[in-house]
């Protein structure tokens, strides 16, 4: 039942956004046709698909870290938005650098721009006491806002109407998979992959891990331990804007060579889910962050298709999942309910 | 040089009006949202049921021909979503922030879908009449309201109860009173003046509903509240300097005061984010929030 229920609950939200598809007059089958056809019809359908994954993983992992510790990230969208910005800046800035290490130097500094944008957080809930959700939804409108000033006024695209930067350096833009043709899949991916599993075994076997893990579970007894909530904290929040920030590689370096402004489709916010869906093991968040893709990816072509259903649909979609598996006391009533059947 | 001052005075009393009318909207949904967090639900679904709201009003005055019938829409609308928040968040103790996000995704894809639906274009309702719209109307009832509210939480057992229930639900419930019973009634309220925020968007300053149309809204009625440490006439204080700083924003956008280069207005709209991270770390006053905000009530 454990590992079940966010089965269950993709379920439950994808059949009640179907009987909201039903309500605006289409079938949900013909719907459903759509969104597995545009998600995974062709070899470019499904690159897409892993192309709106691969940020999600990046934000799910950023908020499953401060969530292991006992605190809410909800700044992924800030925190991405300065990382992509810095990748953006780096590229544009420092165009000299050599190929080979162009893209780590920006891949670099755009984690430590999203670490920086998510250690501010961090850091006023360790020493201030204020509580890291506002102050990460705060910081989200304060990133909106700087990206469009660097955006518009130092770095923007003189040939263009719209709201971008100039190209970055063409040494620092990543190879792509070409098995995927058009679509924009880079080797971003791995660096995903990789990171997934890097986050485990980091929460899973070292100690800063372990140290993670106590402050979530009681910070009483981590006190009383001898460990360091504060220094924590800290980490923890650094190290998820670090994560959310390399967005920016697989957006500026693996796809528009700048940064543009409003790229991102609330993938913050999306990370949320991705990680509470994946109950913050690397598997389920990457699984979750391949779902989300998906239902992002399928319902593209909703608009083009169907007469009364937009790709609107994929929003609707999402949140239902997300309060399906959101709902605690739901999940503990069912299994009442069976465990009374059982007797 | 009399010509030139007339000018400034105008100027002035122009940016004055409008931050009057472009913080009506941001009351509105600060009150909503103190109900409910002072009630110790954490309300990040402001935006999301304002949106719902902006929607609900411009379609229903629109068919209606009446910017009431609108209002009175707006306000069912938004307590109909924060009704579904309650079930979720209080009665099936799910994570409120999870919810919240949840809530403004879902009204995110719904309204265009909605708008799609009923007027066949997801981007705006067809645009109002101004016998359809609101003149100064919920500018005037804000402030009432604003008024109530202060007399009610401090005069009121109904409003000691809200308070109780935000910091200190089992003192409450031992003194008989059902704490869940109460959130419930605080966050359906906040849906109704969150929707009445919505509908101020999209029948008073604007003629239309347009797509995501709040714009971060909910969130600034949000902040505005922690700027106001809680507190209903702190709170709409706080949305007047928020509305002033869009009002300076909106008028000086593309302007150029010195050198070659327009003012940079992004820093103006940055500013409310800023203060209220400044005031909630304590470097400027210290805003606390409800002892109880976001701690369900556990089931005994």
């Amino acid at each position: 039942m454990e590992t079940l229920q966010p089965i269950l609950a993709v379920l439950l939200g994808l059949s009640m956004g179907l009987v909201v598809a039903r309500l605006a007059g289409e079938s949900p089958w013909h719907i459903l046709q759509i969104l597995g056809r545009s998600a995974f019809g062709s070899r470019y359908d499904f690159g897409m698909t892993l192309f709106y994954s691969v940020p999600l993983v990046f934000t799910g992992l950023a908020v499953a870290i401060p969530l292991q510790a006992g605190m809410f990230n909800v700044g992924g969208e800030g925190q991405l938005t300065l990382g992509a910005l810095m990748a953006a800046a780096t590229g544009i800035l420092f165009s000299g650098v050599a190929s080979p290490w162009a893209p780590i130097f920006a891949g670099l500094m755009a984690f430590l721009a999203g670490g920086f944008w998510g250690l501010i957080p961090g850091w006023l809930r360790a020493r201030r006491g204020s509580h890291e959700v506002i102050s990460t939804i705060m910081m989200n409108f304060i990133a909106a806002g700087l990206a469009s000033w660097v955006t518009l006024y130092l770095l923007k695209n003189p040939e263009s109407q719209n709201p971008e930067t100039r190209a970055v350096g063409s040494n620092y833009l990543i190879s792509h998979l070409s098995f995927f043709g058009e679509a924009p899949v880079s080797t971003a991916i791995f660096l995903a992959l990789f990171l997934a599993v890097l986050m485990q075994i980091f929460l899973a076997r070292t100690i800063q891990g372990f140290e993670v893990r106590a402050l979530g579970e009681s910070e009483t007894a981590t006190r009383a331990a001898g460990i360091n909530a504060s220094r924590i904290r800290i980490l923890a929040m650094f190290l998820a804007g670090g994560l959310a920030g390399l967005v920016g590689v697989s957006e500026v370096l693996g796809n528009a060579g700048r940064f543009r402004l409003g790229f991102s489709p609330e993938f913050g916010f999306i990370g949320i889910a991705v990680s509470l869906l994946g109950r913050n093991h690397p598997i389920g968040i990457l699984a979750s962050a391949f779902l989300f893709g998906a239902l992002h990816k399928g319902s593209a072509d909703l608009d083009l298709e169907t007469e009364n259903v937009t790709r609107d649909l994929s929003l609707i979609l999402q949140a239902l999942i997300i309060l399906s598996v959101s709902a605690e006391g739901f999940w503990s009533w069912i299994r009442k309910k069976r465990s009374s059947h059982d007797v | 040089m009399t010509f030139e001052t007339s000018g400034a005075v105008q100027t002035i009393a122009q940016i004055l009006g409008s931050t009057l009318r472009v913080s009506t909207p941001l009351i509105f949904a600060a009150m909503g949202g103190l109900l409910s967090e002072r009630s110790g639900v954490i309300q990040i679904a402001l935006e999301g049921m304002m949106l719902i709201g902006a929607f609900a009003a411009a379609a229903v005055a629109g068919l209606a021909h009446s910017p009431w019938c609108g209002a009175l829409a707006a306000l069912v609308a938004g307590a109909l979503v924060a009704t579904v928040y309650a079930q979720f968040v209080i009665s099936w103790r799910a994570n409120q922030i999870v919810a919240g996000t949840a809530i403004n995704l879902l009204a995110a894809g719904l309204t265009p879908s909605l708008c799609k639906n009923f007027f066949d274009s997801s981007s705006a309702t067809p645009s109002l009449e101004i016998g359809e719209r609101f003149q100064y109307a919920p500018m005037v009832f804000v402030w009432c309201f604003v008024g109530l509210f202060v007399f009610w939480i401090q005069r009121t057992p109904s409003g000691l109860w809200l308070r109780f229930a935000g910091e200190n639900p089992l003192a409450l419930e031992s003194a008989g009173v059902r704490v869940n019973r109460v959130r419930w009634f605080a966050v359906i309220g906040s849906g109704v003046f969150a929707g009445l925020g919505g509908a101020s968007l999209s029948i008073f300053l604007a003629s239309s509903f347009s797509r995501n149309m709040t714009a971060g809204r909910g969130f600034m009625a949000l902040a505005a509240l922690i700027f106001g440490k809680w507190q209903p006439l702190a709170a709409a204080g706080a949305c007047l300097l928020f509305g002033l700083a869009d009002a300076l924003q909106i008028r000086l956008q593309g302007v150029v005061l010195w050198g070659s280069q327009p003012v940079p207005v992004q820093f103006i709209q940055i500013l409310p984010y800023a203060l209220t991270i400044l005031v909630l770390a304590g470097f400027v006053g210290h805003s606390r929030a409800p002892r109880a905000l976001g701690l369900p009530l556990k089931n005994s």
